[in-house]
């Protein structure tokens, strides 16, 4: 007597009909509602809210926060990653697990470890005010307690990635004589490609959208030290709710770019993967955030 | 003392500049912290850690991360099982979406959950009229923390389910099992150490979680208040002692957590080798 090896057709359509309700409830509603919300007033309302001054000097906060931590993590990623993923060395698994640490921590905790380090009643902060420099309730600490919270994005994608490519092709090229640069640019760097760009996404995602660690270290400065995410919380709390909804939707935009970006990006990483010698295995866990 | 030599240049500086801003961004800030709380000495802090308000809060942070870790346990499974089993018109777009809570700035979660499930919101308007509130309750603060926490168990899941060989079910059927013996026999114990781990990374980010709840939650004392708030309404008031005993409490139950589920994921990986 054959068994069957699924289930029948009625309680498939049921658990795809439970998986999408679910999914809608919690996914696609707060999603559409953004919008939603934000447009309720009409288009003009919708703009003079994303055009207002301080609109405008949270969103180039929220850039040139991302400009500077998204590079500097991007350059720790690289290096941690050709030092862990290509050399064998006492420490290497600790080493990994400090690179989580960040993960690990609620991001009010961030942002109170610079309270503590640069604040007026901190470690540094004698000598700070002294010498007459603001960290906290600045723009440093911004920046700072962002580049704290994004710090294992780009390591933490890149190193499986040059895990599964294995060394062999770069001894190759070093045995041919290509310098340490030559390697890293013509072997390294378009076999991981697409590893990275994934990471450096995740990684500004995460940059602009941080709320509990900046909120922590802004102080609030309207136009000075406000970011898009400290923009929304005013203006929600303040009973603006569409000028709220229309800064969030740029947000939201932002996410929904990212998400699209993600999926293209490992599109491609199973293309390029299908055509090299090793098949790539890739750590499907590393979105964990 | 290098355990194979290799031809590879540029060991010492990547290393280097690894550990220096390892040191400089993460480690010495963290040693700041914890000598900060020792600073202030045991009395104070054990007196924050006990305060009849930060008990309220760790009950409320630690039993509404469960209960949201535990409904995520539940529909989690049924979406990667779906997402891996059942070819479905817009699985992919579906398959993309499970990242939102990664993506979407948790700020932007909270207030859209709020208004959502207010009194007068899409949701919280039929709720409301079967005598349900769920926005400024604790209700509330667990639909954030499950929204939150979704990913961490559909993607745990995920590789775990497609790695699945279909041989063992066959097997399964052929030997006499019917459907539902072949999945709570040899499917669940298969992907149960998958399944607890991302049940317990959900667990894990809600604890800390800050952005999605304080909308949601309305942040009564002693009701709705979360632990990573007491911690900013502490700070606000300048009470840096307070606030450090606080954070050091919540750090210490994630990194036990941590620790926790990376025995779990060895454990899973023997499991793995050895099937």
């Amino acid at each position: 007597m054959a068994r069957p090896t699924t289930e029948t057709v009625a309680v498939r359509l049921l658990l795809v009909a439970v998986a999408l309700a679910f999914l809608a409830l919690f996914l696609v509603m707060p999603l559409v509602i953004v919008f939603q919300q934000a447009l309720e007033k009409g288009l003009g309302a919708y703009l003079a809210a994303v055009r207002e001054p301080n609109a405008l000097a949270a969103l180039r906060l929220t850039l040139l926060t991302a400009a500077i931590a998204v590079p500097a993590n991007l350059l720790f990623g690289l290096a941690a990653s050709w030092a862990i993923a290509r050399f064998e060395f006492p420490g290497r698994s600790v080493l990994l697990t400090l690179i989580d640490l960040p993960f690990a921590i609620s991001p009010v905790i961030s942002g109170l470890i610079f309270i503590l380090l640069f604040g007026r009643q901190g470690w540094l902060g004698p000598w700070l005010d002294a010498h007459d420099v603001n960290v906290v309730f600045a723009v440093p600490g911004i920046v700072l307690a962002t580049v704290f919270v994004t710090f294992p994005f780009v390591a933490r994608e890149l190193i499986p990635v040059m895990q599964a490519q294995g060394r062999d092709e770069e001894e190759a090229a070093v045995v041919l004589g290509a310098s340490g640069w030559q390697v890293f640019q013509r072997v390294t760097l378009p076999n991981v490609k697409w590893g990275l760009l994934y990471g450096v996404i995740l990684c500004n995602a995460r940059a602009m959208g941080e709320f509990g660690a900046v909120s922590v270290v802004s102080g609030h400065i309207r136009g000075l030290t406000n970011t898009l995410p400290l923009h929304v919380e005013i203006l929600y709390n303040e009973y603006q709710f569409q000028a709220a909804f229309a800064v969030a939707s740029l947000l939201a935009l932002l996410a929904l770019v990212t998400l699209m970006a993600k999926s293209v990006v490992e599109w491609r990483e199973k293309a390029t993967g299908g055509e090299g010698t090793e098949e790539p295995e890739l750590d499907t866990e590393r979105s964990a955030a | 003392m290098r355990m194979r030599h290799s031809v590879l240049p540029g060991f010492g500086l990547t290393l280097g500049f690894s550990l220096f801003y390892l040191c400089l961004v993460v480690l010495i800030p963290l040693a700041a912290l914890a000598l900060k709380a020792a600073s202030f000495g045991w009395e104070a802090i054990w007196q924050a850690t006990t305060a009849p308000r930060a008990l309220a809060s760790y009950r409320l942070t630690f039993g509404a991360s469960l209960a949201a870790a535990l409904v995520n346990a539940v529909f989690g499974l049924v979406v990667a099982w779906v997402l891996v089993r059942y070819p479905f018109p817009g699985r992919r777009v579906v398959d993309a979406l499970v990242d939102l809570p990664f993506a979407l700035p948790t700020a932007v979660a909270g207030i859209a959950l709020t208004s959502l499930y207010a009194e007068t919101g899409w949701l919280g308007r039929p709720l409301a009229s079967l005598g349900l509130k769920v926005a400024f309750t604790p209700i509330g603060v667990g639909v954030a923390l499950t929204f939150i926490g979704l990913p961490f168990v559909v993607r745990t899941l995920q590789p775990v389910l497609e790695a699945l060989d279909p041989e063992v079910e066959e097997a399964a059927a052929s030997l006499g099992a019917s459907r539902a013996q072949a999945v709570l026999r040899v499917v669940l114990p298969a992907i149960a150490p998958a399944w607890l781990t991302g049940t317990s990374l959900s667990f894990a980010r809600a604890l800390g979680e800050y952005g999605s709840v304080v909308f949601i939650s309305g942040n009564m004392p002693m009701k709705t208040e979360i632990a990573p708030l007491v911690i900013m309404t502490k700070l606000e008031q300048y009470d840096h002692a307070g606030a450090t005993a606080i954070a050091v409490t919540l750090l210490v139950a994630s990194f036990l957590l941590l620790g926790a589920i990376n025995l779990l994921q060895s454990w899973s990986a023997r499991r793995g080798a050895l099937e």
